[in-house]
């Protein structure tokens, strides 16, 4: 490992470049239950890591631990801010740390009425992100509110309408498009395509490849479906009673994974 | 025949040693199977080659021999024991085992290209943006990877027809065109291509060898798995045989083959 020859490879990834985020030592315990501990990893720019495992594996834990829903009992959660300085998530001021909520970060959850306003219209829900971040031309909020729609493959026509009228496809794409808007550069998202039909995941599923990848979004995504970590994600890392077993390149994990737990959760998919 | 240019090959490879782009040093792969009673199974070991630019390697051997596990290891799909697979990426070696996964996949983006047997379908998108979508990863304009897309597609024979199509419903020798046209469209400077032309017709395979005669002649270190004797005439200068490791199995004496093993598709 330390021939001159082989220091870092790839230029860009090399050098004073940090993560966007880094997570060391976390552990989380309800009443003296441990539910996540001892996860470590890096996320840089631009990568999908999809955190694996059965549920009650801690994945749900660990993604509202370090997306700062949830307060962990050890470890350290730090993040890259705007201005290029790594800081650690528990210490920022509660201004600042809404700032990031609103703005750099996006939470998708399983369930998009955890993550919409279902009593105003399609367009507010998207809007209200927007307006946290200071635009007030109403003209202008519409306009990028319906291009939003658009974006996502909703009926711009049905900006006014509430979410309750959409279908639970459709709702999804609503939260995602709420998500956006504002341009954030980490997305933590809890089992995304969970509650829909097959059809209406590969929909979604390959509108959010797109998404991601012209936006240079850095991801945190939850799933237990193998199938979908193969599609959307870089890297994997795969928890089992709160612990991470085994991490490595996505392919590499689903097509040669190393730990008995990993074999096991692989070996379980029914072919299609 | 087959002897004399497997002693060519050897010796090519000292003297071509400083110039290669892929380097196989010491390779070891082992299965451990956990969900069949821990069966531990050898396929690789000691494993070394060396390839440069402009050369062609042929994996040759029996069926479960291993072949398809070189090619993965070489992709950093499979996770060799130890060893080390060094490609030339950006005047660099970088060592794919143990590799951190964005530097494999930086790898993989613009320096090392793979054609896999089968083609993995991703549902809705194209078959013109799955073959210019390589292209457009490396900053290429989407007008341009479309163009030069559609030009292999012409060159591969999918009617322009099916150009807006998914692949999912192709027949397989249009899906294994789509899979090579989606790995050829980059002039990648390594390629791992495994059986490219195994349920081709006579004109595409013609294509297909001149494909590969194409990217060795711009310089591309190429190795490869092809049971078509008259392709692997045509397209390699050298053979690397891959012999059927010893079955080292503590807990069970069980003849499994390596090849029933290889890779679990979702």
């Amino acid at each position: 490992m330390s021939r001159p020859d082989q220091l870092q490879p790839s230029g860009q990834t090399s050098g004073a470049e940090q993560p966007l985020l880094r997570v060391t030592g976390l552990a989380k315990s309800y009443d003296g239950f441990s539910a996540c501990r001892n996860v470590s990893f890096d996320l840089w720019p631009g990568e999908i890591l999809a955190v694996v495992g059965e549920s009650g594996s801690g994945k749900t834990t660990l993604l509202k631990c370090i997306s700062a829903q949830l307060a962990n009992d050890a470890g350290r959660i730090e993040y890259l801010m705007r201005d290029g300085v790594l800081r650690d998530v528990q210490e920022l001021s509660e201004a600042e740390r809404r700032f990031l909520m609103r703005t750099d970060w996006g939470f998708v959850h399983q369930n998009p009425r955890e993550g919409l306003r279902m009593s105003v219209s399609a367009g507010a829900n998207i809007a209200e992100r927007m307006i946290a971040v200071g635009a007030r031309n109403f003209g202008r909020i519409r306009a990028t509110a319906t291009d939003w729609m658009d974006r996502v493959e909703l009926d711009p026509q049905r900006v006014d309408h509430q979410p309750r009228t959409f279908s639970g496809g459709m709702q999804q794409r609503l939260q995602i498009a709420r998500n956006l808007v504002t341009h954030p550069r980490l997305m933590f998202m809890d089992e995304p395509t969970g509650g829909l039909d097959v059809s209406v995941q590969a929909r979604l599923l390959d509108l959010l490849r797109g998404l991601v990848a012209g936006m240079q979004l850095s991801v945190v995504l939850v799933t237990h479906d193998l199938a979908v970590a193969r599609l959307l994600s870089h890297r994997i890392m795969v928890m089992q009673g709160g612990e991470v077993v085994e991490t490595g390149l996505t392919d590499q994990v689903l097509d040669d994974p190393q730990h008995p737990y990993s074999q096991m959760l692989v070996s379980s998919i029914l072919p299609a | 025949m087959n002897q004399a240019t497997e002693n060519e090959a050897r010796g090519a490879m000292t003297a071509k040693e400083a110039t290669a782009i892929i380097q196989v040093r010491n390779l070891h792969k082992a299965f451990t199977l956990h969900t069949q009673g821990g069966i531990k199974l050898n396929v690789l070991s000691s494993m070394n080659l060396s390839v440069a630019s402009g050369d062609c390697v042929a994996l040759t051997g029996p069926s479960g021999a291993g072949k398809s596990t070189v090619l993965r290891c070489l992709y950093g799909n499979y996770l060799p024991q130890s060893g080390e697979i060094l490609i030339r990426h950006k005047g660099r070696n970088v060592n794919l085992v143990g590799g951190e996964p964005r530097d494999i996949l930086a790898v993989r983006r613009e320096t090392l290209g793979y054609v896999s047997q089968f083609l993995r379908v991703i549902p809705r998108v194209s078959a013109l943006d799955l073959v210019s979508e390589p292209l457009r990863a490396l900053g290429v304009s989407s007008n341009t990877a479309r163009d030069r897309a559609a030009a292999l597609l012409t060159r591969l024979r999918i009617p322009e027809r099916h150009w807006s199509l998914a692949p999912a419903t192709f027949s397989g020798g249009e899906q294994q065109r789509i899979n090579i046209a989606r790995t050829m469209v980059v002039d990648y400077p390594a390629l791992l291509l495994d059986e490219p032309t195994a349920s081709l017709d006579a004109g595409n395979r013609r294509t297909v060898i001149d494909l590969i005669l194409d990217a060795r002649g711009r310089g591309a270190a190429i190795v490869g798995i092809f049971h078509d004797e008259e392709v692997r005439d045509a397209v390699c200068n050298l053979r690397h045989p891959v012999k059927i490791p010893e079955l080292m199995s503590p807990g069970s004496e069980d003849t499994m083959e390596p090849g029933e093993i290889q890779g679990v598709a979702l």
